[in-house]
């Protein structure tokens, strides 16, 4: 292993992180305290508990779910297109690395990015509603898990994307909407059977869920099938990924 | 064991373009090997094979013995490259930049090191300015400095004078010189014949994916150092006369001129002798002209006996074959 190599990669996504440290600290509480008037206060006050518990409340794992799933993807579909595109790419391509240490070096990047911005959220949250998680490690797993898998998602996107616009699309028109309707804000049982049903095929749902049961001890699906799926879809990524470098597919001409 | 070693390598673009056409090529250690050729003979071409950067579609390339497609680490952490274009993370700081290469081929960092890289490089005072804040001619040692960082056995510098004044030209070169003396292997793209032949060991010529010639300078300069000299006569000669017959002498155009060839590179041309041996020998003489075989008239003649070779090829392949 080219340790040095992943430390070195990792190092620089992260100091264009800290270049723009107070946008990418303020940008997630703004956010996060626009979400809680908006949902909070004007339809918290006439949904008054999902499941006994606050709807405040009910709706932070949603929302730290949402953004930490958006921010990975554009952190590291960036961190992988921008070399891509400006040509510094070849650096990378000659070096002595496999496809293991870069993706190491970005995703880790890309992840830790989101999972700061998560924490912060969860910080801003507590100014706002009163939260106890009830499985604190759980709530750790999964968020890091969900940060790795989705930066993988997002490194795929970046390598895959011929244009800017191409870089926006996937998260546009599929990412956010799975999210917004993978019960960020509400219970799946509040639907519809047939809706319900339909859900199931929400691959974030069982990711929200999970995530939710660590802070309440309730969930929609059951939680051995939440993990199941986080573990599936990082390895379908990494198999992506593993067959991208073997193929040279959009990087090596 | 040659150090590098290109064998049969075809590259063939999406698309369909073959870019390589069954190029081999040997490159010994410590040597510098200058690549000539037209805008799109594949130079660019050839490195990124050579490299890791682009994958050859057919054929096998070793870099001190190892295959850089099976054993790419072992390949790769021998080589330096300084690409032909300016590709740098414009928000970077300078120094950053070279130790992020170093520590990207896996090296310890060695601030020492770093810094006397950039400082043979002229780059130590800017070293914590930002790169979008140097010029053209200062980036592209950037360039060459990330490359050096990493202590390269063999060093590509693909067009690494173009767009270069001639001060930072020759202390270029004198870089150059420098690594060579370290032992490290270096192959060098470029239009510039004068450059090849001022620093050089080797000098290939490549056109439209094929090696059309790869030979020693020295004797490259023996065959272009041969000059010649037309003496134009008042009378036709039917023959040469005998006095003349040591002198290596041509009769042409039915005796009306004879044509001496000589070495430029030889202590003495022996034209003073030739012209009193005329004089002596009562051969009265119209006209002189020297013509010399330059680099340039043998790269052009390759790369146009190329050209009509295969005419059906795409024009502009070859417009600048020669330019300067
Ligand atoms: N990515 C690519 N896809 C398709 N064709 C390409 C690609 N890169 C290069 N080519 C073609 O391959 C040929 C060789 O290009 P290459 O860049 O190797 O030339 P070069 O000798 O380096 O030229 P120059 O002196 O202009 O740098 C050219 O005809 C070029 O158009
Ligand atoms: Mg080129």
């Amino acid at each position: 292993m080219n340790w040095s190599a992943v430390w070195s990669i990792y190092r620089f996504e992260m100091d264009r992180f800290f270049r723009t440290f107070a946008q990418s600290f303020i940008s997630p509480v703004i956010s996060t305290s626009l979400y809680f008037v908006v949902f909070g206060a004007a339809i918290g006050s006439r949904i008054d508990q999902v499941d006994g518990v606050s709807y405040g409340a009910f709706i932070v794992p949603g929302l730290i779910m949402l953004t930490v799933m958006t921010q990975s993807i554009s952190n590291a579909s960036f961190g992988i297109y921008f070399p891509k595109f400006i040509g510094t790419i070849y650096e990378l391509l000659s070096a002595p690395v496999n496809f293991l240490e870069i993706v190491m070096g970005y995703v880790g990047a890309a992840a830790t990015k989101s999972l700061f911005i998560g924490l912060v959220i969860l910080a801003t949250s507590t100014f706002f509603v009163d939260i106890t998680i009830q499985h604190p490690l759980a709530m750790i797993a999964f968020m890091v898990l969900t940060c790795l898998s989705f930066a993988l998602m997002g490194f795929i996107i970046g390598i895959w994307a011929g244009n800017f616009e191409q870089l926006q699309l996937v998260p546009l028109l599929v990412v956010t909407p799975l999210v917004f309707l993978g019960g960020s804000f509400y219970s799946i049982s509040m639907l519809p059977p047939f809706w319900q049903t339909v859900t199931l095929f929400n691959p974030v749902v069982y990711l929200i869920s999970g995530f939710r049961w660590s802070f309440f001890g309730l969930a929609d699906v059951p939680i051995a099938l939440s993990l199941a799926a986080i573990a599936g879809f990082t390895l379908l990524c990494l198999g992506i990924i593993w067959w991208i470098f073997r193929t040279g597919w959009r990087i090596r001409q | 064991m040659a150090m590098v070693e290109v064998r049969d390598v075809r590259k063939k673009y999406e698309g369909g373009f073959e870019a390589l056409k069954g190029v081999s090529l040997q490159i010994e250690e410590g040597e510098i090997l200058a690549l000539l050729g037209p805008n799109g003979a594949g130079k660019t071409t050839l490195i990124s094979a050579i490299c890791g950067i682009t994958q050859p579609s057919e054929g096998t390339i070793r870099v001190g013995g190892h295959d850089v497609v099976t054993d790419y680490r072992a390949a790769r952490s021998l080589v330096g490259l300084v690409p032909q274009e300016i590709n740098l993370e414009p928000f970077q700081k300078v120094a950053d930049a070279v130790r992020f290469s170093r520590g990207l081929f896996g090296k310890p960092r060695n601030d020492a090191l770093v810094e006397e890289v950039l400082r043979k490089l002229s780059l130590w005072d800017k070293r914590d300015s930002r790169v979008v804040e140097l010029s053209g001619g200062m980036k592209r040692r950037v360039l060459i400095a990330k490359a050096l960082s990493h202590e390269p056995r063999v060093l590509f510098l693909d067009e690494p004078t173009a767009g270069v004044d001639v001060e930072l030209r020759r202390d270029m070169w004198e870089t150059v010189a420098e690594l060579k003396a370290d032992g490290v292997t270096i192959i060098l793209t470029t239009h510039y014949i004068e450059e090849a032949e001022a620093i050089a060991d080797r000098i290939g010529v490549i056109n439209k994916g094929e090696i059309l010639l790869v030979e020693d300078k020295q004797s490259l300069m023996t065959r272009m150092g041969q000059k010649e000299l037309r003496i134009e006569l008042a009378e036709p000669l039917d023959a040469i006369p005998e006095p003349l017959r040591s002198f290596e002498l041509a009769r042409v155009d039915e005796g009306r001129s004879l044509v001496y060839s000589y070495n430029t590179t030889s202590e003495r041309s022996g034209i003073a002798r030739l012209m009193g041996q005329l004089t002596d020998a009562g051969i009265a003489v119209r006209d002189v002209a020297t013509s010399q075989n330059s680099l340039e008239d043998i790269f052009v003649g390759l790369v146009s006996a190329q050209q009509t070779a295969t005419p059906d090829a795409p024009d502009g392949a070859c417009k600048t074959a020669g330019a300067k």
